[in-house]
């Protein structure tokens, strides 16, 4: 019983999420109790336990405020724009991907809402307003302090923390979203004949199939 | 209103069977089609992959975009139900022990998501102790279970290839499919270096073998359970077709509690509990088969004590729960610049590797006993929760395009780092032997008990030296494949003797194996040759209990074998009445 291998961790590449030190402490009172996955149609095989499990994920309230989805909104649009090869993130839904994640992974909610919290107070310092109610310049301008781990000021290295986290939220979110999926080009999930490396592609590497691969291999016509 | 009371099932069954995996499913199919009338007990609900597999999901079919729960460790769209924890269901550990423990609830238990890969053990696996003093030798050898391992290959289909290697035997192999890209930059790197590498052996059918079952139609996803029956479950292969016979009574949701025994300390049956009415019941057989997994088989002998039987039942030699061991497990991963910005096609293949190296080495000239086999990952997989993880790692690193980008970043630009990188990486996992030792074990812990009232198993389980020398030479071997491809190592580089080189804790590779061992000496074994129990002749185990020792060989196509080999024995003794 081997399924483990090292696919899964191989798509999950390399981990680099930091904890954020100075998380927000006192939580505001959840104002929103809208269920938060109420049109989420779950299409997914599950036994009894996991049906109760998963009707409460889907029961419990909003995590974010709508002030705190907006900013989110804004930062996930940032970090996932509409390009000319596909949308942005909230084109995708990442945002509403993000405020579902958090009632089941409730190791980011400490980390986002504090963070989001550090990211206003920074710009009432720098700019006098709030985040969202920054310029564009000055949304990008605060932005560039935070999404460079290595080229960051030492004391803005908790915003950078709270900015890696959304930033791999917000691509795993967006990747794995019927969008995200065709942006990355990923071509299977379906039916199909496996007959091998094109041969294009063998050329460009400068690979072929050994004379006892293709005498003992799997062979389909080609179409 | 009355106390609990127990209901006794009115059949009496030629066989009950407890578990519905691997070794109850064959154990079941073979009954059943002898005839025999067979009451299969199951401590989950019915599956059936064709109707309840979440095969070709979409990642965003899955609220979380499959990441894992509880109740799927290997994430959402697995075929498992549960995993390493089970509400209500605890285990607990020797001091600071280590064991984690699948469990598996669902027809067709483990199988329904294992990896398929389906090694014959080789003619030295059954003889170690004779060729380095360690552990002991099987009271059978390669040439008892041959004609088993050539009867499931054809039964139920494996593909490989034919290598005439020692102790890797050849069989009945169907084609196996081509080498992926990234797995022709292994073959080519390793080779280079000495290291073989050849076609993999899975049990997934890239041919037609009967009208019940479909042909593989590539998506990758074995691990979700298959539709088409397109690869080996227990619940699809055995449990299912054995039902059709109409000789099989399959009772789901029965979690088994103890081996009922008379007084000439023959079983007659099993108690258990009912998970939907949570209502006692027994039903009686005239053997009784533990297919329950090694763990579960051996916490079920080691709980039915009577007086004839007072250390549990089967276990007068005091083996039952000793020799526990599971296959020894390290990885590493790194990416093939070569590959960045790769042209984009459907590689998903077959729900694996298509290629593996076997043990190649002789480990009388290393400092471990055993050997081991390298699984191979990698290329372009369904983007699924976590994916595109840690960007900041890859993308200041290497030039993407020709240009040196700042590590980290966001917009446009960021999203073509994702697209560059794709496909990239690649990963390998050695998976090996380690030595059964009898002080390896679990029992029962003399103060808990599950929500059932049954009392669980406490683990007491430790590496020695010959694992851990074993994962530090995997680690060496992963890091030369990896250099010689040309590949930058990005995970599991960093191990040292502090962490074992990074050895998985027992148990972790879902091999355990050995709890109720076979063997010619009563004293030293539970079970004879043929999985019977030295102590209660109508008594049998076919899983991985009953193993001596486990190879490099993931354990399955072995359960299947052993498990056919001791049923079709059932069947003939119980038509000449000596059962």
């Amino acid at each position: 019983m081997d399924r483990r291998k090292s696919l899964k961790t191989i798509a999950i590449g390399t981990f680099g999420a930091g904890v954020l030190a100075e998380a927000c402490k006192t939580e505001p009172k959840k104002a929103d109790t809208t269920p938060v996955a109420a049109n989420t149609t779950d299409a997914i095989n599950r036994m009894p336990e996991e049906k109760l499990a998963q009707e409460k994920f889907d029961s419990a309230g909003k995590f974010f405020t709508d002030a705190e989805m907006a900013t989110i909104t804004v930062l996930c649009d940032i970090i996932i724009p509409k390009d000319d090869v596909s949308g942005s993130a909230s084109d995708a839904k990442v945002p509403e991907f993000i405020q579902y994640i958090v009632n089941e992974m409730t190791e980011h909610q400490t980390p986002l809402k504090g963070g989001l919290r550090w990211l206003d107070l920074k710009c009432i310092n720098l700019y006098g307003k709030a985040f969202v109610d920054c310029t564009q310049a000055q949304q990008i301008e605060m932005v560039d302090q935070i999404a460079y781990p290595k080229k960051a000021k030492p004391e803005m290295a908790q915003g950078v923390a709270f900015f890696t986290l959304l930033r791999d939220l917000t691509a795993t979110g967006f990747y794995t979203s019927e969008i995200g999926t065709a942006d990355v080009g990923y071509m299977g999930n379906k039916p199909n004949q496996w007959n091998g490396v094109p041969d294009d592609v063998l050329k460009q590497y400068g690979l072929s199939y050994s004379e006892k691969e293709l005498k003992e291999c799997v062979n389909y016509d080609k179409a | 209103m009355p106390g609990l009371q127990v209901k006794k099932q009115p059949k009496k069954y030629d066989a009950v069977i407890v578990g519905s995996g691997a070794g109850g499913g064959m154990a079941a199919y073979v009954l059943a089609n002898a005839g025999m009338k067979v009451c299969l007990l199951e401590a989950g609900p019915m599956f059936d992959p064709a109707k309840d597999s979440n095969q070709l999901k979409n990642a965003w079919d899955s609220p979380r975009r499959g990441a894992s729960t509880k109740f799927r460790p290997f994430g959402d769209f697995d075929g498992c139900y549960w995993g390493w924890e089970i509400d209500g269901e605890p285990y607990t550990h020797e001091g600071d022990t280590k064991w984690e423990w699948w469990r598996a609830r669902m027809l067709g238990g483990r199988t329904n998501h294992w990896g398929r890969i389906s090694l014959r053990f080789g003619p030295k696996d059954f003889k170690r102790r004779s060729i380095d003093g360690l552990g002991d030798d099987w009271p059978i050898g390669y040439e008892d279970i041959k004609p088993y391992y050539d009867k499931i290959d054809r039964m139920l289909g494996v593909f490989g290839t034919n290598e005439g290697l020692e102790n890797d035997p050849d069989g009945i192999f169907q084609k196996p499919p081509k080498p992926r890209l990234h797995e022709l930059f292994i073959k080519k790197a390793a080779t280079n270096i000495g290291i073989p590498v050849i076609p993999s052996r899975l049990s997934i059918l890239t041919e037609k073998i009967n009208d019940q079952r479909g042909q593989c139609f590539y998506c990758a996803q074995c691990g979700r359970s298959c539709k088409v029956y397109g690869d080996f479950s227990a619940s699809s292969c055995l449990c299912i077709p054995a039902m059709k016979t109409g000789n099989v009574d399959l009772v789901t949701n029965a979690m088994a509690r103890e081996v009922l025994t008379n007084k000439e300390g023959l079983a007659t049956g099993i108690s258990y509990i009912s998970k939907d009415d949570m209502q006692e019941y027994q039903v009686e057989g005239r053997t009784v088969i533990l297919a329950a997994s090694a763990c579960e088989s051996a916490r079920l002998l080691l709980n039915s004590k009577s007086q004839r039987h007072p250390n549990g039942l089967a276990n007068s030699s005091d083996v039952v729960g000793r020799y526990l061991h599971d296959s020894t497990g390290a990885d590493m991963g790194g990416i093939i610049p070569e590959l960045f910005d790769r042209k984009r096609y459907n590689e998903d293949g077959v729900g694996g590797m298509h290629v593996y190296t076997p043990w190649w080495l002789d480990n009388k000239k290393l400092d471990f006993p055993r050997g081991y086999h390298i699984e191979y990952g990698g290329g372009f997989g369904q983007p699924l929760y976590g994916f595109n993880w840690g960007i900041e790692n890859l993308n200041g690193t290497y030039k993407i395009k020709g240009k040196q980008k700042e590590a980290g970043g966001y917009g446009a630009s960021l999203k073509e780092d994702y697209r560059y990188f794709f496909g990239a990486h690649v990963g390998m996992a050695g998976r090996g032997e380690g030595i059964a030792r009898a002080d390896s074990r679990c029992t029962i812990d003399p103060n808990v008990v599950d929500k059932f009232g049954i009392p669980v198993l406490r683990f007491d389980t430790k590496w020695s030296d010959y694992e851990i020398l074993q994962a530090k030479h995997m680690k060496e071997t992963f890091a030369e494949i990896l250099h010689s491809m040309g590949a930058v190592i990005t995970w599991g580089g960093d191990d040292t003797k502090e962490n074992n080189y990074g050895l998985h804790a027992p148990g972790n590779i879902i091999h355990e194996a050995g709890t109720v061992r076979m063997g010619n000496d009563p004293k030293t074994s539970a079970l004879n040759s043929w999985s019977q129990a030295h102590d209660c002749k109508n008594l049998f185990c076919v899983d991985g209990g009953q193993f001596v020792s486990q190879a490099d060989k993931n354990i399955t196509w072995t359960i299947l074998a052993l498990s056919m080999r001791a049923s079709e024995h059932i069947v003939d003794e119980m038509k000449k009445n000596n059962l």
